[in-house]
């Protein structure tokens, strides 16, 4: 928003960008490792690659002193509770990230324990799909979420299956059990 | 004499089959007489197994592709070592769809608590007299028992996740 266009908000949305501009350099995150992703999350965050250079280097161990989520590794189904409340523990304004494809769809799990995506549980703002992802697909999705926080855009949405509204399309077209079936089926 | 020789000779008509291999020593035997061999097995000097190292089940559905039709639907599997002659012995019983049940045997070895809570939790099967049999891995509010081989492979639990 413009000075120009808009005389009368100048200062309001200035104090919003001066917010934001704050809030995405001192990312206070909240690691939720469960799995092997928690391998290349340590390595995104050591010096080789420094996350610290974001402003996101240091994790709280606490969810009521951070204000992004990191769920690394696939959530179980006795888990999601527990994520559920971490989530809920956290204050306001507060952000997702779900790091590997197990967090973002389920990954190659199709069974009674893991659940499908963590969207189906909490709003997820930023998706860094890959198993695991490379550090650089990892600080791509950290910048990508600094613009979301920049703008104060927040994710409020679940997922939803019937409708399929909530995940990004490109994650929806996945590699499900009817394909492995018949990919199966083809090869034997 | 190996244990499953002195098996053999005290509990003959117990015994469904035997199988060796390498020393490695198998015997099915009746459900009735699951808690009287225990008991043998864990008291008698010279086979003294002291030690129950692992308890789980199978599920013969299916088994070999729908080709081998077992008499029972389940069989509970016991692994017994025992520390002070350091043999081995493993125990077979089989189980019936219509009412899987088999005593339990945590007043020999308490390690068979939390196994045999397991084999309730992913096959169904019920142990008479254990203290406390609920699930273990899944929660309480899970439908059926996921290790079983007519569970469908990508069913949705009603508690959490998306329903279809």
């Amino acid at each position: 928003m413009s000075f120009l266009s808009s005389p009368t908000n100048f200062f309001t949305s200035k104090l919003n960008d001066a917010l934001g501009w704050a809030r995405k350099l001192s990312i206070f995150q909240y690691p939720f490792v469960t799995a092997c992703c928690g391998m290349e999350y340590m390595a995104t965050n050591c010096s080789h690659y420094d996350q610290d250079r974001f402003g996101a280097g240091f994790p709280r161990f606490s969810p009521r002193q951070s204000d992004v989520l990191f769920v690394v590794g696939t959530i179980s189904q006795k888990m999601a509770p527990v994520l559920k409340t971490v989530h809920d523990q956290m204050c306001e304004p507060k952000w997702v990230v779900a790091f590997g494809v197990c967090t973002c769809t389920g990954g190659f799990y199709d069974n009674y324990s893991t659940v499908m995506g963590i969207d189906t549980i909490i709003p997820v703002d930023i998706y860094i799909p890959g198993c695991p992802p490379r550090p650089e697909n990892v600080l791509d999705g950290l910048m990508k979420l600094q613009d979301k926080i920049q703008k104060g855009e927040q994710s409020r949405t679940l997922y939803d299956p019937r409708t399929k509204i909530g995940r990004p399309a490109e994650l929806q077209a996945g590699y499900t059990i009817e394909k492995h079936i018949k990919h199966i089926e083809s090869v034997s | 004499m190996t244990p499953l020789q002195i098996i053999q000779e005290q509990f003959a008509a117990e015994t469904i089959e035997t199988h060796a291999f390498r020393g490695d020593e198998t015997v099915v035997i009746r459900p009735a007489s699951l808690r009287t061999i225990a008991k043998y097995l864990k008291v008698t000097p010279e086979l003294d197994f002291n030690f129950l190292m692992d308890l789980s089940a199978v599920d013969y559905l299916f088994f070999a592709g729908g080709r081998i039709q077992k008499e029972f639907r389940f069989e509970v599997v016991y692994h017994f070592f025992s520390l002070k002659h350091n043999h081995r012995i493993r125990l077979k019983v089989p189980v019936d769809e219509k009412m899987p049940e088999v005593d339990t045997l945590v007043d020999f070895w308490a390690s068979a608590n939390w196994y045999e809570r397991e084999v309730w939790d992913m096959y169904g099967i019920k142990f008479k007299g254990h203290p406390d049999l609920r699930r273990i891995l899944m929660y309480e509010e899970f439908v059926g028992h996921p290790l079983r081989k007519d569970y469908p492979v990508n069913k949705r639990q009603p508690l959490i996740g998306p329903k279809i």
